[in-house]
């Protein structure tokens, strides 16, 4: 449940870097994803495709902050995200580094405490600190979005014990995996740990059969889903036979 | 009067943010406006004037992760 909002699909999907407008409408619908996340732009030459893509799709929009680097301009950009799409959602991006991508924590409480005071349903593109989220909370966040590894890196759950902290220490939050996520077996990983969703862009658009792509990250985490609501058996050290003893044959 | 445009310089005759957008044939709707960082409601851009120098950002939906 996001924001009041439950989606049926756990899948969401960024829609930078396809090969052309086509293949990223394919895309969308083969990954079942129901929110697509979009961004704001000085327009370039494929605006009027991309808006008919965005229109046809039925998919929710998440507008995005990328490339913000302060609060202020974090904030800027939400405001006229909010205003172009239609929507109160925004992922919030405010980026510390422009070589790690890593989240600016600092700003990032900022700019969430002044969007969620104007009505703003925020999403923190964050890390996997629980200070950083609960602060994030306390300034009127629903929902968090730790990395998985930093954007675009394709390298997974590089830190899965401190995920797994933070699956634990915030037990009632939507928690999403965002960024980093490179391969459907990563997908499932997250989701099997107990997180409520995931979201990636780079691993589809950049695959060599997008569509395909998309379609197996979409299984993954669906899979991966299920298996948690399932139970997962807890890994043990010692070997224990799953073959009954009981009845076996005395041949030596 | 010249004006920075989405990072370019730009001669115009337009006096507020609303008649920059009517001069350069953009669709209103389907833009968003900030003068000099701040942002501007479609509602309030006929009251946002342009002073020389003005700094312009007219943004539309694009592709993000």
């Amino acid at each position: 449940m996001f924001y009041g909002v439950d989606l049926t699909s756990r899948l969401m999907l960024g829609t930078a870097q396809y090969p052309s407008p086509h293949v990223l409408q394919q895309a969308i619908a083969a990954s079942g994803a129901e929110v697509i996340t979009v961004s704001l732009r000085r327009e370039g030459a494929d605006g009027a495709a991309f808006r008919e893509i965005l229109a046809a799709s039925g998919a929710r929009v998440l507008p995005n902050t990328a490339g913000c680097h302060s609060a202020v301009e974090a904030v800027t950009t939400a405001q006229m995200a909010r205003e172009l799409f239609g929507t109160n959602w925004i992922k919030l991006e405010v980026i510390g580094h422009a070589d790690t991508l890593q989240p600016d924590p600092f700003a990032l409480v900022e700019a969430a405490r002044s969007l969620c005071a104007d009505g703003f349903q925020v999403f923190p593109y964050t890390t996997e600190d629980l200070i950083v989220g609960e602060y994030l909370l306390e300034a009127g966040c629903e929902v968090l979005m730790p990395w998985g590894a930093p954007i675009g890196t394709g390298h997974g759950l590089r830190n899965p014990e401190g995920l797994r902290a933070m699956r634990a220490h915030f037990p009632d939050v939507p928690l999403v995996i965002d960024a980093g996520i490179g391969a459907p077996s990563q997908a499932a990983q997250a989701m099997e740990m107990g997180f409520d969703a995931v979201l990636l862009n780079t691993a589809v658009a950049r695959a060599g059969d997008p569509v395909a792509m998309a379609r197996a990250f979409g299984a993954a985490v669906q899979a991966g889903r299920e298996a948690h609501d399932a139970g997962l058996l807890p890994p043990r050290d010692m070997a224990h036979a799953s073959t009954p003893i009981l009845g076996l044959a005395e041949l030596a | 009067m010249r004006i920075d445009l989405n990072g370019a310089p730009v001669d115009t005759a337009a006096a507020t943010l609303a008649d920059l957008i009517a001069e350069r044939d953009l669709p209103e709707h389907s833009v968003a406006t900030a003068l000099d960082g701040q942002f501007i409601p479609r509602t309030a851009r006929a009251q946002a004037r342009l002073a020389p120098g003005a700094r312009v950002e007219i943004l539309s939906p694009m592709q993000g992760g």
